[in-house]
């Protein structure tokens, strides 16, 4: 098995994961109505807990501790898609960039799921249960307000039209598609965006909102190689400012 | 004296409680996954999370120790594994039973579904009616969803089918 392209791969959605897991956070105490407060909590609660699971795959596998790595990397080491990093934005945003990225998550851990890498596999057989309460949520409350007003639908189609070309960030190609394919440990990230794109339009179709055509819209590349906004580094100084005064701390 | 077997173990085990549901054990629960004896005085459990960021893991992990340690078993391992994934439907017949009693309706049997539509007209633990709609798959803690019961106006919580 190539551990090298394993790795990356673990990497970069463990990353994702964590920082919008973070991100959703930032809802909490402010949502715009309690359900919603909640509903953006648990995502981060999952989603934090998901990368927790991924981390500890990778520290099986000789990497460092799972604190370790999530609190005291740089912004240029970390491997997830600049999508996931951009600030909470108005409540439009956030409801957008949650029901494109978990479309994009479920269908990914769905492909994982039947990974040669087993105990990836078994990990997210799990996750995508999970996950499936997060697009449900994202579908649901989509479909009401992209039906609503017409203020709710012109901010939600400005927020779409804004954030499609760093969604499509969240399949930049890695180095080693070819390795994962051969291997049998992921089908890559094309297989992937095309599920995806077929599994947004069908709820985008039955609400007032406009998909534009995807192949006229440039993806922002960058982030999986540690090429990042400058909305990375506030957060990560934000989100490991008590682990890195004192390490040893139990909380 | 007795040989030490499985069984007994999960006996044991059954004064262990759910933190956030006290009526219910960890056993009826699903999460202990394997129970294997090593020796008179060894003992390995394998436990599963409910949901992967369940935060009472740890805890619930620390009072299987303890209620081994308790029954003089000196090593007591757990081991926290995916290998077979909770489910909804590992929950018990008496776990079931033990939900409803708390006031919390009992996930739907035939979990990995695809279509989680069902979530609607979830029969109210209060009254009985199936004449409720989901207000939210999200609830006080991961593995609760927000329920409404048009018949006998009260809010109520679904322990979520996974």
């Amino acid at each position: 098995m190539n551990t090298d392209a394993l790795k990356e791969l673990l990497y970069k959605i463990a990353d994702d994961q964590l920082i919008l897991g973070h991100r959703n956070s930032e809802w909490t105490g402010v949502g715009p109505l309690l359900e919603e407060d909640i509903a953006f909590s648990s995502m981060a609660q999952d989603k934090v807990g998901q990368s927790y699971q991924l981390y500890q795959m990778l520290h099986q596998m000789g990497e460092q501790e799972p604190d370790t790595v999530a609190f005291m990397r740089n912004a240029n080491q970390f491997h997830n898609s600049q999508f996931v990093e951009l600030p909470v934005g108005e409540y439009d945003f956030s409801l957008i960039r949650h029901f494109l990225f978990d479309h994009a998550e479920l269908i990914r851990f769905s492909m994982l799921s039947q990974s040669s890498y087993e105990p990836l596999a078994q990990l997210a057989r799990k996750i995508k249960g999970e996950l499936k309460y997060h697009v449900m949520h994202a579908n649901s409350i989509i479909k009401q307000l992209g039906n609503a007003t017409e203020e709710s639908i012109s901010r939600l189609q400005k927020s779409l039209e804004g954030a499609l070309p760093y969604a499509l960030g969240l399949f930049e190609p890695s180095p080693f598609e070819e390795a994962l394919k051969e291997g049998g440990i992921f089908e890559g990230e094309t297989a992937l965006q095309a599920k995806w794109e077929e599994s947004i339009r069908k709820i985008v179709e039955q609400t007032a909102l406009q998909l534009p055509d995807l192949k006229t819209l440039t993806p922002v590349y960058g982030g999986r190689s540690g090429v990042h906004t400058e909305h990375l580094q506030p957060l990560l100084d934000e989100m490991a400012e008590v682990f890195r005064v004192d390490p040893t701390a139990e909380w | 004296m007795p040989v030490l077997t499985e069984a007994t173990v999960r006996e044991w085990l059954e004064e262990v409680k759910d933190p956030e549901i006290p009526v219910l054990s960890l056993n009826d629960l699903g999460v202990i996954t394997g129970i294997e004896v090593l020796g008179h005085s060894h003992v390995q459990v394998q436990m599963t999370p409910t949901f992967v960021g369940c935060p009472a893991m740890d805890y619930m992990k620390m009072e299987v120790e303890q209620a081994l340690q308790k029954r003089g078993i000196q090593q007591a391992e757990v081991t926290i594994s995916f290998e077979t994934p909770w489910s909804s439907d590992l929950i018990s017949e008496r776990g079931r039973a033990a939900l409803k009693q708390f006031g919390l309706a009992p996930p739907p049997k035939q979990a990995l579904i695809e279509d989680l539509d069902f979530l609607e007209h979830v029969e109210c633990p209060n009254c009985g009616s199936t004449e409720t709609q989901m207000k939210s798959p999200f609830g006080p803690t991961l593995c609760r969803s927000i329920h409404y019961c048009s018949h006998c106006k009260e809010t109520f919580e679904q322990f979520k089918p996974l």
